[in-house]
């Protein structure tokens, strides 16, 4: 049946079977291929997405199940201030290796720091722990996320 | 610098795959007519001609274009997976080339071995084996420097002036006498018709404006909005999207299918049944993956349906009790293993590895009648052509294939079976298919780090010192597949390298290869490929001789490293700064490691604290690394930090095991790796001399894992010979 979502700000109707997650709705029938696939079971974050502004993975988020709440994915995140921030910490710290998971990194990053401007250690461990990197770009992951917090960059929040 | 070929043109990704192998060629035959300049060389020969005439007849191995308009278009002859290679190519052709690399734009290069053949590995389209700046240090830097030298011809013939009163900087030619400046871009016509320089000096390191410094990246800022192109990304027009079921036994079949329920999902467009494989076109992956989990498959499991791990690692074993092919023999090793005061014996077994590479597998084929197109991030280009051209039966130039940005490669896209697969799919298939591999059919249809069993022997005198050294092992030989000519006499390089030719003194050594190949399950090439197994058995072993010495470990390597400086020194560097020697509370200990491959040195000692569940937490890893001349620092703590935490996953967690002949690990909650709630803090070291480049991608990896097994030792008393580190083996009792 029929879905209308919200995406980045833009209405979009797509007929899929309810139960289709919507990270295939994304990135094979909207074309956003920003949000990645890396496991189909929530555990290694490459898929994540904001809903209302939180971090959500996608792989196991039906369609059916989101509703008329507000999806932000990694195309529109520089719209944000967090989102903004991180991106630009991330350049900055030189984070970006394969980047593959980057995208979900930087969800996560960017919703953490959303919700907490300040986070320590045990906050940035919490929130990024369940997105994996296989370029292991966890130390400088973790310094760009504390960059990003004493950031001053403006833009509207999410 | 733009990536503009990297990122999809509109919504089509097809778009920007096309502009790759595509302008190429009509570049080729357009560049001189519009002004361009074009100029190739070939390698080891350096034969270069000027692009006047005909420049179709190029043989370039790589490629800088300077466009009539200024644009400057470097090609990139290796492949960008993650490891920095594009910036740092980029940066040895700009060094000589006077260009900032904010004026470059870069392009992926076609599938072309003559072309582009890495003069490293066999002349073949090859990324890996850390061999990029290494085969290439020379050659671009030689390209860059005589272009430069024919632009700053062009310049001054135009104002009449000697060549000598000029200099290249920036993108310019100035002759500063006159105060004139002339860009490449309004050079470049003048330019293809000089004469190419038959010798062209290189800067010497004190000139180096660019390499040995931090340059940014040149891949990352489409990385971090989504708009980077990876070959899971792709989307030529009527793209339908396939996942597959492969035998879950190896040498398995499809002995029947039910697939009516997998029909009659929305979106199901097709089943594809092979042989050994059964694949759902859909029209997104989410109703693929429905239908895959609908089909009800009947399998004849094959010749491998019994096969177990413990059935392969008893095969090995009883195979070391023979002898193998010599790989090095010094001195009498059993004659003085025999007089020896104290003798050291041990068995070690290696496990299979999977890559688990964050972007699954995948392929997009489209196959038509009078051609195939393929889209794929693969570290083998030209042999990803060669295999859909088998798999097509076309001939090769008719295939053309896309290169695109690969979500990580560590030797699981030197392979080409998801090419091959790929194609198979797309001849039952009518337009472009796009097949996607689930992570647990990534996992348990791997090309696995081969599992090797070890069996040393080492001799010592009174004083506990090395007398002689004994190491033979049995596992297969990735290279007798992959590039048969090179296993020779029952060896390859490969399979030996770090076991053979260590920094290490011995008086008498003697290393063993059988070339056995367990049945049943395929192997391939690892991050850190021969080294990824034979530093670990050296230096753990090294670890037990120093222990049954009661010898400090790294004095007693030390003792050892008399003929290899560079080595000595990064050992006493990581030492030092690791603060080895001073007290660990209980349960903690260091380990140390040391290893000369890939042409670089490096030291690394890691510390562990061991809980009294016997779960092993890495908290600090220091790592001192002599790479000979460095191109890009950053590059390498960052290839540092990433190969030492990929290695971890391994020393930790990683193990591929059969059962039934079925790999058992499907996902990242049974195939585990490293997150960063578990990832130590990494500390580099460069030291900084202007020796020859080494590689810098693996030799991490190679180096922590027995850093770690030492570690676990020193704070436990346990030696492990079986990685990955079982915590059963380490609770405190």
């Amino acid at each position: 049946m029929a879905y209308t979502l919200n995406v980045n700000g833009i209405r979009h109707t797509v007929d899929v079977d309810g139960d289709t997650p919507l990270l295939w709705v994304l990135r094979d029938v909207l074309g956003m291929t920003g949000t990645k696939f890396g496991c189909g079971m929530a555990l290694c974050g490459a898929c994540t997405v904001h809903l209302n502004g939180a971090a959500i993975r996608s792989c196991v988020t039906s369609v059916e199940s989101v509703g008329g709440a507000r999806i932000t994915t990694i195309e529109a995140i520089g719209n944000t201030a967090a989102g903004r921030k991180t991106q630009k910490a991330w350049l900055d710290l030189e984070v970006v290796q394969c980047g593959y998971c980057q995208s979900g990194q930087i969800m996560s990053a960017s919703a953490l720091l959303s919700r907490n401007p300040h986070p320590d250690d045990a906050a940035i461990e919490a929130a990024m722990s369940g997105n994996i990197c296989r370029c292991g770009t966890y130390l400088r992951i973790r310094e760009a996320i504390k960059q990003a917090a004493k950031s001053t960059a403006s833009g509207k929040e999410d | 610098m733009t990536l503009d070929h990297l990122r999809p043109v509109g919504t089509d990704g097809a778009d920007a795959g096309h502009t790759i192998g595509v302008s190429r060629r009509a570049f080729l035959k357009a560049g001189v007519a519009g002004g361009g300049f074009v100029l190739g060389f070939g390698l080891p020969t350096f034969a270069l001609r000027a692009a006047a005439g005909e420049p179709a007849s190029f043989e370039p191995n790589a490629f800088i274009r300077i466009g009539s308009d200024g644009s400057l278009t470097l090609t990139m002859p290796q492949v960008e997976m993650g490891q920095g290679t594009y910036t740092s190519i980029s940066m040895l052709i700009a060094e000589e080339l006077e260009v900032d690399l904010s004026q470059v734009r870069l392009e992926h290069a076609p599938p072309d071995a003559k072309r582009y053949g890495n003069p490293a590995l066999f002349g073949d389209q090859i990324t890996g084996g850390s061999t990029s700046i290494r085969a290439f240090w020379e050659p671009l830097r030689r390209a860059g420097a005589t272009t430069r030298v024919m632009l700053i011809g062009a310049a001054a013939k135009r104002w009449h002036v000697d060549p000598s009163e000029c200099h290249a900087e920036q993108g310019e030619v100035v002759h500063k006498a006159s105060r004139r400046r002339i860009k490449y871009g309004a050079l470049a016509a003048d330019a293809a018709l000089m004469p190419v320089p038959e010798k062209v000096t290189l800067k010497r390191p004190e000139e180096f404006k660019l390499i040995g410094t931090p340059a940014k990246r040149l891949d990352t800022p489409l990385k971090v909005n989504g708009r980077a192109v990876y070959g899971i990304d792709v989307r030529p027009t009527g793209l339908k999207i396939a996942t597959l079921a492969q035998s879950p036994t190896f040498g398995g079949r499809v002995k029947s299918v039910d697939d009516s329920a997998a029909r009659k999902v929305k979106g199901v467009r097709q089943i594809v049944r092979l042989d050994d494989a059964l694949a759902v076109v859909a029209d997104h992956m989410g109703a693929a993956m429905k239908g895959l989990a609908a089909l009800v498959i009947e399998w004849d499991n094959g010749p491998n349906a019994a096969l177990t791990t413990q059935e392969i690692g008893r095969q090995l074993e009883q195979a070391t009790l023979s002898p193998g092919a010599v790989a090095q023999n010094v001195g009498d090793v059993d004659k003085t293993i025999a007089e020896a005061v104290t003798k050291v014996d041990a068995v070690y077994h290696v496990p299979f590895l999977a890559h688990a590479c964050m972007e699954p597998m995948n392929c997009t084929v489209h196959v038509r009648k009078d051609g195939c197109e393929v889209w794929v991030g693969t570290q083998v280009l030209a042999r990803a052509q060669v295999a859909a051209a088998k798999a097509t039966g076309l001939p090769l130039d008719k295939v053309v294939v896309h290169n695109h940005l690969l979500g990580g490669g560590f030797g699981r896209r030197l392979e080409t079976d998801v090419v091959t697969r790929a194609v198979q799919i797309a001849m039952q298939v009518d337009g472009p298919v796009k097949v996607v591999w689930t992570r647990e059919e990534d996992i348990q249809h791997d090309m696995y780090r081969p599992y090797f069993v070890d069996r040393m022997s080492a001799g010592l005198d009174q004083d506990g010192m090395l007398v002689a050294w004994s190491h033979r092992f049995a596992g297969s030989s990735i290279l007798r597949r992959f590039f048969p000519p090179a296993f020779k006499n029952g060896l390859d390089p490969d399979t030996t390298d770090g076991a053979v030719n260590t920094a290490y003194a011995f008086p008498n050594a003697r290393v063993e290869y059988l070339n056995v190949e367990p049945p049943g399950i395929p192997t391939a090439f690892w991050r850190s490929v021969g080294p990824s197994h034979c530093v670990f058995i050296v230096e753990t072993f090294m670890d037990e001789l120093a222990a049954a010495a009661r010898k400090d470990p790294v004095q007693y390597r030390l003792a050892l490293l008399d003929k290899s400086p560079r080595a000595k020194a990064v050992l006493r560097l990581a030492a030092e700064k690791a603060g080895w020697g001073q007290p660990l509370p209980k349960r903690s200990g260091r380990g140390v490691s040391l290893q000369s491959v890939f042409g670089s040195y490096m030291a690394q000692v890691a510390e562990v604290e061991v809980s009294k569940d016997g779960d092993v937490h890495v908290r600090r890893v220091v790592c001192a690394v002599d790479c000979g001349t460095v191109v890009n620092p950053d590059t390498v703590q960052a290839q540092v930090q990433s190969a030492v935490i990929f290695g971890i996953a391994a020393a930790l967690f990683g193990q591929i095991t059969l059962k039934d002949g079925r790999v058992e690990q499907t996902n990242f909650d049974t195939y585990r790796v490293l997150r960063m709630s578990e990832a130590p803090a990494i500390e580099v070291h460069i030291v900084r001399n202007t020796e020859a480049p080494g590689g810098m991608g693996e030799p991490g990896t190679a180096a922590i894992v027995p850093a770690v097994m030492n570690a676990i030792f020193a704070a436990t008393g346990k030696r492990l010979r079986r990685p990955p580190a079982d915590p059963a083996d380490l609770t405190l009792a």
